[in-house]
C-alpha cells in the first residue's frame, strides 16, 4: 500500500505520529478536531498520549511542560484557539524550546466563522505571543504536505531548538487526498542534555526559564536567538517556483491559494500571457531573496491571500517596491476560483489594476 | 550528635526574600523533605510568578519557570510524559488561586499524580501587596484600601475546602509555619505530599499559612501573631482530604 | 479529464462514503482526487454533502462552485445545488424523495428511486449504494465492475453479508440504468 485517501488534519495527527511524536496535548475547536480524535485513538496503541487540556491556555502550557523535559510533542487548533496559545508559545520561544503546533485556520476575527482562512499571517509571522520573537512557519498547500511537513517541522523545531508553525486552513485540514507517507523520510528525536527531566545526579541541575531581570543578560538571550534566525533564514527557507524564469507577472501565493493561482497562471500561459507562481512554505523566514531576484525580471506581482492583504507587505518589502505589487483577495470563509484569479492577472495585463 | 545543617537539596546561595517573610521556611521544608525521601536526582520543580519566582535558584533539582497560573498545566506536561519522576509546583496565592484557577480544579479533578506547595499570604506579595483571592473580609491591601468588602471585591477562595471536593485529590492539607509547632506539623504534612506522590495516589496540595510583613506593615514577630490572630481562625488548619484517590500502585 | 461531483443530502444516507468510495477509486486508477465535506454546525442540522474531484490534472482547489455532477439525495440538496450545475452538466436525482424535474435544457438529468429500490430489498440503508450503481452505470466514469468490487472490497472480509448486501444493492442500481 503506497497512497492512502486521508484527511489533512489526520495526515498531520498520523505524520506526527511517525515522527516520533508520542505526546498531543489540545482542546475541540472546528475545524481542526480530527487530530485530537486521531491522536485519541492511535496514541495509546504506541505507547503515547494523548490529553484533553481544559483550555488552549492549559493544553499549550503541558506542551511547554513536555517540551521542557525533553520529548518530541504537538498541539493543534484554530484561530481563535491560536489566540489563548500565544502567551504560552512566547514562553517557550524564551525558553528555546522545540515543539510543533498546527493552526487550522478559520475565519475572524472573534469567534468569525469555520471556514477556511489565511488572515492568521500577520499573528503566525509577526506576533504569536509578545516579545522579540518569531517561529518557523510552514505552509501546506496539499495534504500530502500536511504530511511531510509535519515531519519537517519536527525536525527543524529540534534542530534548532525553536517551535514551529504549521500554518493550514480548513480546507486542507478537512479535504482528502492521496498521501504516500513511504516518500517522507522521518528523522529520529536528537539527545536533548538541556533538558529537565531529573539529573539522576549525573550532571548539574537543568533551569528552564525564560526570566532575565538584568537587562544586558535579557539582550544577551535575545541576541544570541537573532543569530539563531538569520542562521534559519540561511539554511531553511523554502519556496516552489512555478514558471517564474520568463514571467511579466508572478503571483505569490500560499496555502490553498496557491493551488487555485496556479490554475490560473496555466489558463494565462495558454492565453500567451507570461505568468508565474512563487509560492513561499516557509512563510517565516520569507523567501525575500528570491522576491528581490524576480523583482529584477518580472513587471508586477500579485499576492493572492485569504485576508484583506497581509502577505502582500512582505511582497512589497523583499522586492523593495522595484515593480508594483498588486493584492487580490477573499476572506471570512470564501475562497476564489482560478477564473476569478485570472481576471486578476488579465486586469494587470491590460493595465487596469489598481 | 544533631548538626543543624543546609539540606542538600537546597542550593547554596542566598535567598531574595524580605526578613522575616516565612518563604524561607517553606523552601528548607521541601528541601529537608527531599533530601529524606532520596528524590533530589529524580525530582522536577516548576516555579511560579510571583515572589517565589526565582525558586529555581534555590533547589538543586532541576527546574522549569512556568508562566502565570500555569505550573499544574506545565507541571502535567512533566509528569505525564515522565510518569517515574517527581514533580512538584510550588505556587502563590495570585498564581495558584486567581489566574490559574482552571489549570490548578482541572489537575486536581483529573488526579494528576503531582505535588503542590501552596503559600497562602493573603495579598499579591511582589507586586507590592495588593488584594488577592485569599484576602480576607476587611482586610486592607493596595487594591482594597477600605479593607475588602463583600459586595465591592467580593468574598475569598478557600483552597483545600474547595478542592478536597474534587475526586482526583488524594490529600489536601492547610498548615502554618508561624511557630515551631505549626513548622514541624508542616513539614510532616509536605512530606506526605511527596510520598503520596511515590505512592501514586493522585494531587496532594499543602497550603501554607505564611507571612508577608513588608505588604502587611508588620514586624516579623507582628506578622507571626497575625496568622495565629488572624489567618488561622479564617483559614482553620487541619486535613481536609486524605484518601488514595487514584488508585496508587494497583494501578502498575 | 475534471469531474467535479457534489453529492448531498441528509445525514446517515451515507453521502461521505459514497463520495469517498469515488475519490477512492480515482485514487487507485492514479488519478488526482480531492474529497471535501461540509463542516460544522450544518451537519447537524440534518443536511449533509461533499465535493468529490478527479482529474488527471492538478486540483486547484476541493471547494466546488458549479459542479459537472450533482447526486442529490433530498429535496433540500436538489433545490440549493441543482441550479448550480454547470451547462452540460448531468444531475442524478433519487426520485423517490425528490418530487420535482429542473426546468433546465442545458443539463441531463438522470431520476431513480433508489430509496425505493433499497426498501424493496430490505436494504434500506443502501438507497446510497443502488445511486452509485445506476451513476455509474449511466456515466461509464469507472469500469462498472471495478467500481463495484471497489466498495465490496472497502468492507471487511469478517463482514461477508454486508458485502454481498453491498454488491446487490450495487447490482440493482446497475440493472435499473439499463432499464431506462
Amino acid at each position: 500500500m503506497s497512497k492512502v485517501l486521508i484527511k489533512g488534519n489526520e495526515a498531520v495527527a498520523e505524520a506526527a505520529i511517525r515522527s516520533g511524536c508520542r505526546y498531543y496535548f489540545g482542546y475541540p475547536i472546528t475545524p481542526q478536531t480530527e487530530i485530537a480524535e486521531y491522536m485519541a485513538k492511535t496514541m495509546p496503541k504506541v505507547g503515547g498520549l494523548c490529553l484533553q487540556a481544559e483550555s488552549e491556555v492549559a493544553a499549550i502550557n503541558m506542551v511547554y511542560g513536555a517540551a521542557a523535559s525533553g520529548v518530541r510533542v504537538m498541539t493543534s487548533s484554530s484561530s481563535p484557539g491560536i489566540s489563548l496559545k500565544s502567551e504560552g508559545v512566547s514562553y517557550i520561544v524564551g525558553c528555546d524550546l522545540p515543539c510543533v503546533i498546527l493552526n487550522v485556520q478559520r475565519g475572524g476575527p472573534g469567534l468569525g466563522g469555520i471556514q477556511p482562512s489565511q488572515s492568521d499571517y500577520y499573528q503566525a509571522t509577526k506576533a504569536l505571543g509578545h516579545g522579540d520573537m518569531h517561529l518557523f512557519v510552514l505552509a501546506p498547500s496539499s495534504v500530502q504536505e500536511m504530511a511531510s511537513l509535519t515531519s519537517d517541522a519536527f525536525t527543524v523545531a529540534d534542530k534548532y531548538r525553536m517551535p514551529v508553525l504549521l500554518l493550514a486552513d480548513g480546507a486542507l485540514g478537512q479535504m482528502m487526498e492521496p498521501v504516500d507517507f513511504d516518500k517522507i523520510s522521518f528523522s529520529n528525536p536528537p539527545e536533548k542534555p538541556w533538558a529537565a527531566n531529573g539529573h539522576g545526579g549525573a550532571r548539574k541541575k537543568n533551569i528552564i526559564t525564560s526570566l532575565y531581570l538584568k537587562p544586558e543578560e535579557l539582550e544577551d538571550t535575545v541576541l544570541k536567538r537573532a543569530e539563531k534566525y538569520k542562521l534559519v533564514e540561511e539554511n531553511e527557507v523554502r519556496y516552489e517556483e512555478y514558471l517564474c524564469g520568463d514571467a511579466d507577472i508572478i503571483i505569490v501565493s500560499f496555502g490553498i491559494t496557491a493551488r487555485i493561482s496556479k490554475s490560473a497562471v496555466n489558463e494565462a500561459r495558454k492565453n500567451g500571457i507570461k505568468a508565474g507562481l512563487l509560492r513561499p512554505i516557509t512563510l517565516s523566514p520569507f523567501p525575500s531573496k528570491k522576491l528581490r531576484q524576480l523583482a529584477d525580471t518580472a513587471s508586477a506581482f500579485l499576492s493572492v491571500e485569504l485576508n484583506m492583504g497581509q502577505m502582500v507587505n512582505d511582497v512589497r518589502l523583499a522586492t523593495e517596491c522595484k515593480k508594483p505589487v498588486y493584492f487580490y483577495g477573499r476572506t471570512g470563509g470564501s475562497m476564489p476560483s482560478s477564473e476569478d484569479v485570472y481576471e486578476q492577472i488579465l486586469a494587470i495585463n491590460g493595465g487596469m489594476k489598481k | 550528635m544533631i548538626v543543624y545543617k543546609r539540606p542538600e537539596s537546597l542550593s547554596d546561595v542566598p535567598m531574595h526574600y524580605c526578613p522575616g517573610c516565612t518563604h524561607g521556611i517553606v523552601h528548607r521544608l521541601v528541601a529537608e523533605v527531599i533530601d529524606e525521601l532520596g528524590i533530589e536526582n529524580d525530582t522536577v520543580g516548576i516555579a511560579p510568578v510571583g515572589c517565589a519566582v526565582f525558586a529555581y535558584n534555590y533547589f538543586e533539582c532541576d527546574f522549569i519557570e512556568a508562566s502565570h497560573g500555569r505550573a499544574p498545566a506545565v507541571a502535567t506536561g512533566v509528569k505525564r510524559t515522565h510518569p517515574d519522576k517527581i514533580v512538584f509546583t510550588y505556587q502563590g496565592d495570585g498564581d495558584l488561586a486567581a489566574i490559574g484557577t482552571a489549570e490548578t480544579v482541572h489537575a486536581a479533578a483529573r488526579g494528576e499524580n503531582i505535588t503542590i506547595i501552596f503559600i497562602n499570604n493573603t495579598n499579591y506579595g511582589m507586586t507590592g501587596g495588593q488584594m488577592a483571592p485569599t484576602t480576607m473580609p476587611g482586610q486592607v491591601t493596595t487594591t482594597s484600601p477600605y479593607g475588602r468588602q463583600k459586595l465591592i471585591q467580593g468574598n475569598p477562595i478557600h483552597v483545600c475546602e474547595m478542592l478536597s471536593t474534587l475526586d482526583g485529590v488524594a490529600y489536601a492539607e492547610r498548615v502554618a509555619v508561624n511557630n515551631v509547632k505549626n513548622v514541624r506539623a508542616a513539614k510532616r504534612a509536605i512530606k506526605k505530599a511527596f510520598q503520596n506522590q511515590i505512592d501514586k495516589k493522585g494531587l496532594s496540595i499543602v497550603e501554607v499559612l505564611s507571612t508577608c510583613p513588608t505588604n502587611w506593615g508588620l514586624s516579623p514577630v507582628d506578622a507571626l501573631k497575625f496568622v495565629d490572630e488572624k489567618m488561622i481562625p479564617f483559614y482553620p488548619l487541619g486535613v481536609y482530604a486524605d484518601r488514595n484517590a487514584m488508585g496508587g500502585d494497583e494501578n502498575d | 479529464m475534471t469531474e467535479k461531483i457534489i453529492l448531498a443530502g441528509f445525514g446517515g444516507q451515507g453521502i461521505l462514503f459514497s463520495g469517498k468510495k469515488l475519490a477512492a477509486a480515482g485514487m487507485d486508477k492514479d488519478l488526482n482526487v480531492t474529497w471535501l465535506p461540509s463542516y460544522g454546525p450544518e451537519q447537524k442540522g440534518g443536511t449533509c454533502n461533499c465535493s468529490v474531484i478527479l482529474s488527471d490534472g492538478d486540483i486547484s482547489s476541493p471547494i466546488i462552485s458549479s459542479p459537472d455532477i450533482l447526486i442529490a439525495f433530498n429535496i433540500q440538496s436538489y433545490d440549493k445545488f441543482m441550479p448550480r450545475i454547470a451547462p452540460g452538466g448531468m444531475l442524478f436525482a433519487d426520485s423517490t424523495l425528490i418530487d420535482k424535474k429542473p426546468d433546465r435544457t442545458d443539463i441531463t438529468s438522470y431520476f431513480i428511486p433508489a430509496t425505493e429500490i433499497a426498501n424493496e430489498m430490505n436494504m434500506n440503508k443502501m438507497a446510497n449504494v443502488v445511486m452509485l450503481g445506476f451513476f455509474i452505470a449511466k456515466t461509464g466514469l469507472f469500469d462498472r465492475d471495478y467500481f463495484r468490487s471497489c466498495i465490496t472490497d472497502s468492507l471487511p472480509a469478517s463482514k461477508a453479508a454486508l458485502r454481498e448486501a453491498n454488491g446487490k444493492a450495487y447490482d440493482a442500481g446497475v440493472s435499473y440504468a439499463e432499464k431506462v
